[in-house]
């Protein structure tokens, strides 16, 4: 279980919080989506909760360990997946798959079974060989996510993972998150996908100006709004339609 | 250690790959121990093959004069102008032409010099046989002669070695001639022709090579130079290993990486053995142009006097302290913008402290201390320790434990640096 405990974040030169006094608990095995406009303090939140960024204050704490005494630990048991291409373009697939694998202690035949299952099952076998800048946005979006993965970790934290992508890579995508939480892997994720989050998420939080304005499960979100019958609705409905260029 | 060798094969897959930036890596240096060994030979060797025209204006037309156009032409360094499109120079053209910098150097011997020289001398020796009683008191009055000068316009880039240089070339010519005129002054008095007064000098200076192990140590300037620019090209890695550090923490992979369990100094010293083994190799490159190329270049061969695993091991652990420089710029730094400027500068800068421009000895008392502390200067030690002072092992061990130290404590702030800035 994720325990997000009156959570505060302002980056330094700035005179606001990113993120401000949020609370939050995620249960094993949900599929949980964080939904905001841009700014709303979502990839500082999910930083946050993967031990890239410190809070200002407030605390994390996953499966009752947190960063500062169990960062190992913790590293080890996480999976992250971020919004950028986080690959190195002259390496081939499969290099940069076996590089990072190899952070997580993985070797010989059980790294190249867990990279060669997760390319076939994300149609990159035929390209395994081929380097990254060669691929398109949807492939390297497929190799993002094995990246993140192959270490088979319990809990996946995945910052807009479908950005980008066509249709078929996003299905391929979901499907292949869908299958690792039946096989009880926890997934916090951002996305701007409402449709997607809708089908895709156990719960959802909607957070805005860094703080939750409402969470529960897209059906619970939707009968909260009158005459909602999507999640984009609600989503509307609580953040207003007004832009959200920020510098 | 697992991580530690994928996270090596890693950085050596990203350098393989990137075939401009490994030719940069291996040509530039070459290109730069040729070009300035090619320069830097002939200053070694004293210009030996170089002539520089200079204009010579004579004024005095006689005896002194023509002895020093005669002396000037025997000099194979200078080739002497008098006229230029037929015209004779005067002492207004030859200022300007010298200002414009068309001649590095004019000479103008004054009127009347051997003339009153002659004179001067004459009368010095007259009082001086006087007062040995050896002739009669003179009634005549002797000439007020005040003292001449040969005037030298230099072009004002001319560098103060050269100015010194033939400064001093003249003033040893003068004075031959005026121990000359003295003999002659004496031998006119004395009224004796037979004597034959030497005027050759009396002693010289014999440049002796100091010996060990009963081997003469005579460096060339390929033993001097191929050390001292093959360690500012092993520097020059600080640039393109800064530039890869700073890249590594603005891609996607940085935020990867930190959420990973790998530690901050894998993935430094995944980057330490492979730009080692590309220092070594840019070094073992240098050390082949030495023996093989600078031969056809017209350059002496390269030849060392002592080993050539101490070489190696200087060249291992000026290779690291440059890694380590390279690595702390790279962490400290947020762009490459700041990085590859700063590295660049810094590179010139431990160079010129270190001594490879102008010898250490020659440079004022603070920044020989300041010397002390480069380690450019440390590496150039162990170099001249091995190729030229015929040294052992325990001759490059204060050097390469100071390089090996400031590697570690180089490393040591970066991930210290890191931890405290990435702490969670």
């Amino acid at each position: 279980m994720i325990i997000i405990d009156h959570i505060s974040k302002k980056y330094k030169g700035t005179d606001f919080y990113s993120v401000e006094d949020l609370d939050l608990k995620i249960e094993e095995g949900e599929i949980f989506g964080l939904l905001g406009p841009n700014g709303a303090g979502k990839t500082t939140l999910i930083s946050m909760l993967c031990g890239l960024l410190k809070p200002t204050s407030g605390s994390v704490s996953i499966n009752e360990l947190n960063f500062r005494d169990h960062k190992k630990k913790l590293q080890y048991l996480i999976g992250v997946v971020p919004q950028e291409y986080a690959l190195y373009p002259t390496l081939t697939a499969y290099e940069n798959l076996l590089y990072f694998g190899a952070m997580y202690g993985l070797k010989g035949k059980k790294l190249k079974k867990n990279i060669d299952d997760s390319l076939d099952s994300l149609g990159l076998t035929p390209f395994s060989h081929k380097r990254i800048k060669t691929f398109s946005g949807g492939m390297k979006r497929r190799v993002n996510l094995i990246a993140g993965i192959l270490h088979q970790p319990k809990i996946l934290f995945l910052d807009e993972p479908t950005v980008g992508v066509d249709v078929q890579s996003k299905n391929v995508i979901m499907k292949h998150l869908k299958k690792l939480n039946d096989n009880g892997a926890t997934i916090i994720y951002t996305s701007h996908h409402m449709s997607e989050a809708q089908d895709f998420c156990s719960k959802v939080a909607i957070i805005d100006s860094g703080k939750v304005i409402i969470k529960g499960t897209p059906n619970e979100l939707i009968n909260s709004v009158d005459g909602a019958k999507r999640l984009e609705e609600v989503y509307l409905d609580l953040t207003g339609g007004e832009l959200r260029d920020y510098v | 250690m697992y991580k530690l060798i994928i996270a090596t094969y890693k950085e050596f897959l990203l350098l393989k790959r990137d075939l401009g930036g490994l030719a940069i890596l291996f040509i530039m240096p070459l290109v730069l121990l040729i070009t300035v060994t090619l320069i830097q030979n002939s200053a070694f060797v004293g210009n030996a093959d170089v002539q520089i025209p200079i204009i010579l204006i004579d004024n005095d037309k006689d005896e002194l004069s023509s002895s020093i156009i005669e002396n000037l032409h025997k000099n194979d360094s200078f080739e002497i102008v008098r006229t230029i499109e037929g015209v004779t120079i005067d002492e207004a053209l030859a200022n300007d032409l010298v200002l414009k910098g068309d001649y590095q150097l004019a000479i103008v011997i004054p009127e009347n010099l051997t003339k009153n020289l002659n004179t001067k001398v004459s009368q010095n020796v007259a009082e001086v046989l006087e007062e040995l009683g050896v002739e009669e008191e003179s009634t005549k009055e002797n000439i007020e002669i005040s003292p001449q000068q040969i005037r030298m316009y230099f072009d004002p880039a001319a560098q103060s070695s050269f100015k010194n240089g033939v400064k001093s070339t003249i003033d040893k010519m003068v004075s031959k001639l005026e121990t000359e005129a003295v003999y002659k002054a004496f031998q006119d008095e004395l009224e004796i022709d037979e004597v034959n007064f030497s005027s050759g000098e009396l002693f010289t200076f014999l440049e002796m090579n100091p010996q060990k192990n009963n081997v003469d140590i005579k460096p060339n300037s390929v033993q001097h130079n191929v050390p001292a620019w093959a360690l500012f090209a092993i520097f020059f890695i600080i640039i393109p290993l800064s530039i890869n550090v700073v890249a590594e923490k603005n891609q996607g992979t940085f935020v990867r990486l930190k959420t990973s369990p790998i530690s901050y100094a894998t993935s430094v010293f995944g980057k330490v053995f492979v730009y080692l083994a590309v220092c070594l190799l840019q070094f073992l490159l240098m050390l082949l142009v030495g023996f093989y190329v600078f031969p056809h270049l017209g350059l002496p061969e390269f030849s060392i006097n002592g080993s050539y695993w101490l070489l190696f091991i200087v060249a291992l652990f000026s290779g690291l302290a440059a890694i380590g420089v390279g690595i702390l710029l790279g962490t400290l730094a947020n762009t490459p913008e700041q990085s590859a400027p700063f590295g660049a500068t810094s590179v010139v800068i431990l160079a010129a402290i270190g001594g490879v421009w102008i010898p250490v000895f020659a440079m004022p008392e603070l920044m020989q201390v300041v010397a002390k502390l480069s380690p450019m200067n440390w590496g150039l030690n162990g170099f001249y320790d091995v190729i030229i002072r015929n040294g052992e092992f325990a001759d490059i061990v204060p050097e390469i434990s100071l390089l090996g130290l400031f590697f570690l404590s180089m490393i040591f702030i970066s991930i210290y640096y890191d931890k405290v800035k990435n702490a969670v």
